[in-house]
């Protein structure tokens, strides 16, 4: 059982939160400008790395999306912080 | 008959306290403090269960976890437990205790035979044999014969077990001196620690040895230190089994006794002093009842006065057991000590043979002799000290990694690989001083020096393949060093594949006694080092804990509560019947009776007169702001912002890959106040959707979304007399079109009106805050008698939407399904701005002609309704699903079978007749729109 870092709430456990999204992962727009190759890889390809990763979580319990670095291998926590222009 | 009790020895037994318990029907007398162990040993009892594959008898082997062979079913006033280890279940009066895999008794087992036919039972027989022939036919066979343990089907035990979430400084594992050390040591330091152990009693080894702890004798040093411990907020937890290490320092604890608890341990460091588990010996028979463990019988000598045999032989290669020899002599056995080295100090008043190992067991049902040099030495007892094997499953657990120790011939922890402190036998350290100062150091919070290296003395202890007859790697699962042989001469080499074709390892257990021997056998084999060989995967559980225990009061009702509506009293006082629907404990049919009898009739009343149903769990988020209508716009596939004020519409949420996620109907409040009707079952999911966009594209300043689903009461009033029953309930309800949503003042507070149908005929949603549901009920529910109208419940309501053609995603559509399918291709061909979804919508996928699409389906004249989820299928050619049948009612109001389905290309196809798969029948029917009745939608205004 991983403990993650709300920005807001602060430390609770994995069961709390869901992943969202890789951060950085930017939808193409605007549609008809958008190739198949590149809608479909917005869709399905994520990076998945083995070691450091940034992605964006989602706090069950308050609802608030945040940006969470971590490492898939060592389960280590390394930042928990709200998206950009948020005050924690 | 050849076990003892000593008339005055057992430090941990009271003797004025006798008590009886049935081993598999025998009456077995003992005393309080007993485990099933010491009392059977100390009463006779040998042959305590049946191995696995073969049914040979077994016996004890050892005092902890690590038993392989006595492991029993045991029921006491009413509790039922399957695989309790007899070393560390303490006997009761009055309890019944059975051994496992045996049948009718481990003493006269049925299947005793298997051991004759064991050259046609090699490592992978299952795989082997049962690939070719059908699994159905073995199966009830080997189940039979096979298996640990009994599921009783018809024990319950009560959900009451507690469950308890706890934190940490320091979590000390195992209560042996270099535990206690590390406790004292981090009490002493200020910091909360919790000292688990798995006995009844701290102390460890010295419980049985003797010693002292730091300079005092040891049960003044454990009594002290649980004092130090609990004097700084910590806990001391014996009879307690941590059975899993998890991420970020979590760990799950099973504690045992008359209420047992299951505990969840989030330490802040974790300090592992779980000791060492003394390594068998590996000859011919080994595994027969009498070859026992050296130090487990000084522990039964000690503690509980019991002696396995009079005339005993103990195998070593160290001084470390030789007080074991002396004291069962002490005690009136006669023991000759069978030492491996040649050259040995003299253990005085001992029997000794130098330079010499055990060879072989003799005696089938027990030990009667053993052969060494070549020469029978007649005997009841061998007891083995072949080393000792460090406990590192929760550090490989917690993700550590292992050192191969050549010196001490053990695989120890690597420093660094997991986050814990490994101190005393676990890591290696069999000295007790030296243990004593590693935990002192740990408790402290430094980590002990690294140990200097040992001169290996001689050739380590190994498996001997060269040695003729059966010897025994691991108990528990019956696996021989030939069937580790067989692996090898078959190429399963690396271990992971030689756990799972030979199945070492494998039983409850978990290999505490079996892996490394298997791992050198391996390693010999292959001409490898064990480093090289490498180790198997260590994973929760570190022993069987019942499920009950982690589920604690987490199931039925509590496993997954239901929802319940603020009326459901009400409701069930007026005949409700209920049933889960998405969640939520809904009314299915008022009354007594056949239930779809109920629905046929309620529906029939709804189109004729006017009904009542309860709506509530009906999802309202309220979404507002100056930027909820382009955030309404950008989550929906139908524009919203183009809704005027006090007006509602139909739309639909798509995920991101165009599939439609939800429908429901927005009402626009005022320019900037919307609500959104998600389906009951979606509303978190739906908001979270709202959420993602304003937090991350609109902008969370400009909107807010507002969960308020459950502070309102929803009662929708439909039915050609609807308007009519709201105005005799006293409601002076606005003059709304359909689709018009308004409010009144209703005591006080709001009542919001939407003239939104869900039934084809005229609807009126009635929503007051919870607290005003009940005199909103009442008011309606008077009125009813005037109109013949009545409750419904929601089987109605689901046959009232299917003759509409109105579906329910999930049920009506599938993963695959978007807007088009359904005959909503407007927006799509529309809209120029963004929406989730969008860009999905235009796929090649997207534009075929030939995906699935919602139509209707009318079966001939007189024929039965269709079974839902019949396949559609080709005229012609190949067998294959066009679809299927996602909704399927008979209409009170047509008289006849309705249906909806998903069909290939099915908008092409309104008109002509299909054929149905239909439980193994092929029938037809008639493809029309999804809309069965009232096509002109004439029934929304009600009666003039
Ligand atoms: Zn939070």
């Amino acid at each position: 059982m991983q403990r993650f870092p709300c920005p807001f709430c602060g430390p609770r456990d994995e069961t709390e939160f869901h992943f969202a999204v890789e951060a950085g992962h930017a939808r193409p727009e605007p549609a008809g400008a958008v190739s198949d190759a590149a809608w479909a890889a917005y869709l399905y390809e994520a990076a998945s790395p083995k070691g450091t990763t940034r992605e964006v979580w989602l706090h069950l319990t308050c609802g608030e999306y945040f940006l969470l670095t971590r490492d898939t291998l060592t389960r280590a926590v390394n930042a928990s912080e709200p998206l950009p222009g948020v005050a924690p | 008959m050849s076990g003892w009790r000593h008339d005055s020895l057992g430090a941990e037994i009271d003797r004025d306290r006798p008590l009886r318990f049935t081993f598999d029907g025998l009456s077995v007398p003992g005393f309080e403090g007993d485990t099933l162990a010491s009392a059977l040993m100390a009463a006779g009892h040998r042959i305590l269960g049946r191995s696995f594959k073969y049914h040979r008898p077994r016996g004890l082997w050892g005092l902890g976890a690590e038993e392989p062979n006595a492991v029993f079913d045991i029921r006491h006033e009413g509790s039922y437990l399957p695989n309790a280890r007899a070393t560390l279940s303490y006997a009761q009066d009055g309890m019944q205790v059975a051994s496992v895999n045996a049948w009718p008794s481990a003493r006269r087992d049925a299947f005793g035979l298997l051991d004759l036919a064991q050259r046609f039972l090699p490592a992978g027989f299952y795989y082997k044999t049962f690939m070719r022939l059908p699994w159905r036919i073995y199966e009830p066979m080997i189940r039979r014969m096979a298996g640990l343990g009994r599921v009783d089907p018809d024990y319950a035990p009560d959900a009451d077990g507690v469950q308890i979430s706890a934190a940490c400084d320091v979590l000390v594992i195992g209560a042996g001196p270099a535990g206690l050390a590390a406790a004292r040591a981090a009490a002493e330091a200020g910091k909360t620690v919790w000292l688990l152990e798995d006995a009844r009693h701290p102390g460890g080894a010295l419980r049985w040895r003797g010693g002292e702890i730091d300079g005092t004798p040891w049960r003044d040093y454990a009594r002290d230190t649980s004092q130090a411990v609990e004097a700084a907020g910590g806990r001391v937890m014996t009879d307690t089994s941590l059975w899993g290490a998890f991420d970020h320092g979590a760990f799950a604890a099973w504690q045992r006794g008359p209420r047992p608890r299951h505990w969840r341990i989030r330490a802040a460091r974790c300090i592992l002093a779980s000791g060492a588990i003394e390594r068998p010996l590996w000859f011919a028979d080994n595994d027969r009842p009498g070859v026992q463990s050296a130090e487990a019988a000084l522990h039964h000598l000690a503690l509980y006065g019991s002696l396995p045999g009079r005339r005993i032989l103990m195998a070593t290669d160290s001084d470390h057991s030789l007080p074991v020899a002396r004291a069962l002599k002490d005690a009136g056995a006669e023991v000759t000590v069978i030492d491996r080295r040649a050259e040995v100090p003299e253990a005085t008043g001992l029997a000794q043979i130098t330079g010499a190992g055990i060879e072989a067991a003799r005696g089938r049902r027990g030990v009667t002799a053993a052969l060494v040099k070549g020469e029978e030495i007649p005997c009841d007892t061998i007891l083995c000290a072949g080393g000792w094997t460090p406990s590192v499953h929760l550090w490989c657990q917690a993700g550590g990694r292992l050192d191969m120790d050549e010196g001490r011939d053990m695989l120890v922890p690597r420093p660094g690989t997991a986050p814990m402190t490994v101190i005393g036998a676990a890591t290696g350290t069999l000295d007790l001083a030296a243990a004593v100062a590693e935990g002192l150091a740990a408790g402290a919070g430094k980590t002990p020096a690294p140990k200097a290296p040992k001169p290996r003395a001689r050739a380590p202890l190994r498996p001997d393949p060269a040695r003729p007859g059966r010897q025994w790697l691991d108990l528990q699962n019956d696996v021989t060093l030939k069937d580790v042989a067989l692996a090898a001469r078959e190429g399963f080499t690396s271990v992971e594949h030689l756990k799972r074709y030979t199945t070492l390892g494998m039983a409850t257990d978990q290999g505490r006694l079996s892996n490394f021997a298997g791992l050198a056998a391996m390693a010999a084999l292959t001409n490898r080092s064990v480093a090289e060989t490498g180790t198997t995967t260590y994973r929760p559980p570190f022993q069987p804990v019942p499920l009950s225990a982690i589920a604690g009061p987490a199931r039925g009702a509590l496993y997954h509560p239901l929802k319940r509506l603020a009326l459901e009293e009400a409701h069930r006082a007026a005949g409700a019947r209920f049933r889960d629907y998405g969640g939520w404990l809904r009314p299915s049919v008022y009354g007594q009776g056949d239930e779809a009898a109920l629905a046929q009739s309620e529906a029939r009343t709804a189109r004729t007169t006017v009904a009542i149903f309860d709506a509530s769990p009906l999802g309202k988020l309220e979404v507002i702001g100056p930027g909820a209508a382009a955030l309404l716009d950008f989550t929906g596939y139908v524009r919203m912002s183009t809704l005027r004020p006090g007006r509602a519409r139909y739309g639909f949420m798509l995920s991101e890959s165009g599939i439609v996620y939800d429908d429901g109907v927005v009402l626009r409040l005022g320019a900037d106040h919307f609500v959104v009707s998600a389906s009951s079952s979606h509303v978190e999911g739906v908001r979270f959707v709202l959420e993602d966009a304003r937090q991350d594209r609109i902008g969370r300043a400009s909107v807010f979304v507002h969960d308020v689903t459950q502070a309102y009461v929803t009662l929708t009033v439909t039915g050609p007399d609807a308007r009519a029953l709201c105005r005799a309930a006293g409601l002076a309800l606005p003059d709304l079109p359909h689709m018009g949503v308004g409010e009144i003042a209703y005591q006080g507070a709001r009542l919001r009106v939407a003239r939104i149908s869900f039934t084809g005929d005229m609807s009126y949603e009635l929503s007051v805050p919870a607290r005003h549901a009940q005199t909103l009920r009442a008011r309606l529910d008077a009125a009813l008698a005037a109109f013949d109208g009545r409750w419904i419940g929601l089987e109605a309501v689901m046959l009232l939407r299917a003759e509409k053609g109105y579906v329910l995603i999930g049920k009506d559509t599938d993963g695959s399904t978007m807007p088009q399918d359904l005959g909503w291709d407007g927006p799509r061909a529309r809209r120029d701005d963004e929406y989730l979804g969008k860009r999905s919508l235009f796929t090649p996928e997207a534009a075929s002609t030939a995906r699935r699409q919602l139509v209707g389906l009318r079966v001939p004249e007189g024929g039965q309704p269709i079974r839902t989820g019949a396949h559609l299928i080709p005229d012609t050619g190949l067998r294959r699903s066009l679809g299927f049948v996602t909704s399927s009612y008979v209409s009170p109001v047509l008289d006849r079978p309705i249906a909806l389905a998903l069909l290939e290309g099915g908008l092409q196809k309104i008109g002509q007749t299909v054929r149905l798969f239909d439980d193994g029948v092929v029938r037809e029917a008639v493809v029309t729109a999804p809309c069965a009745y009232d096509p002109e939608g004439e029934r929304l205004d009600g009666r003039a």
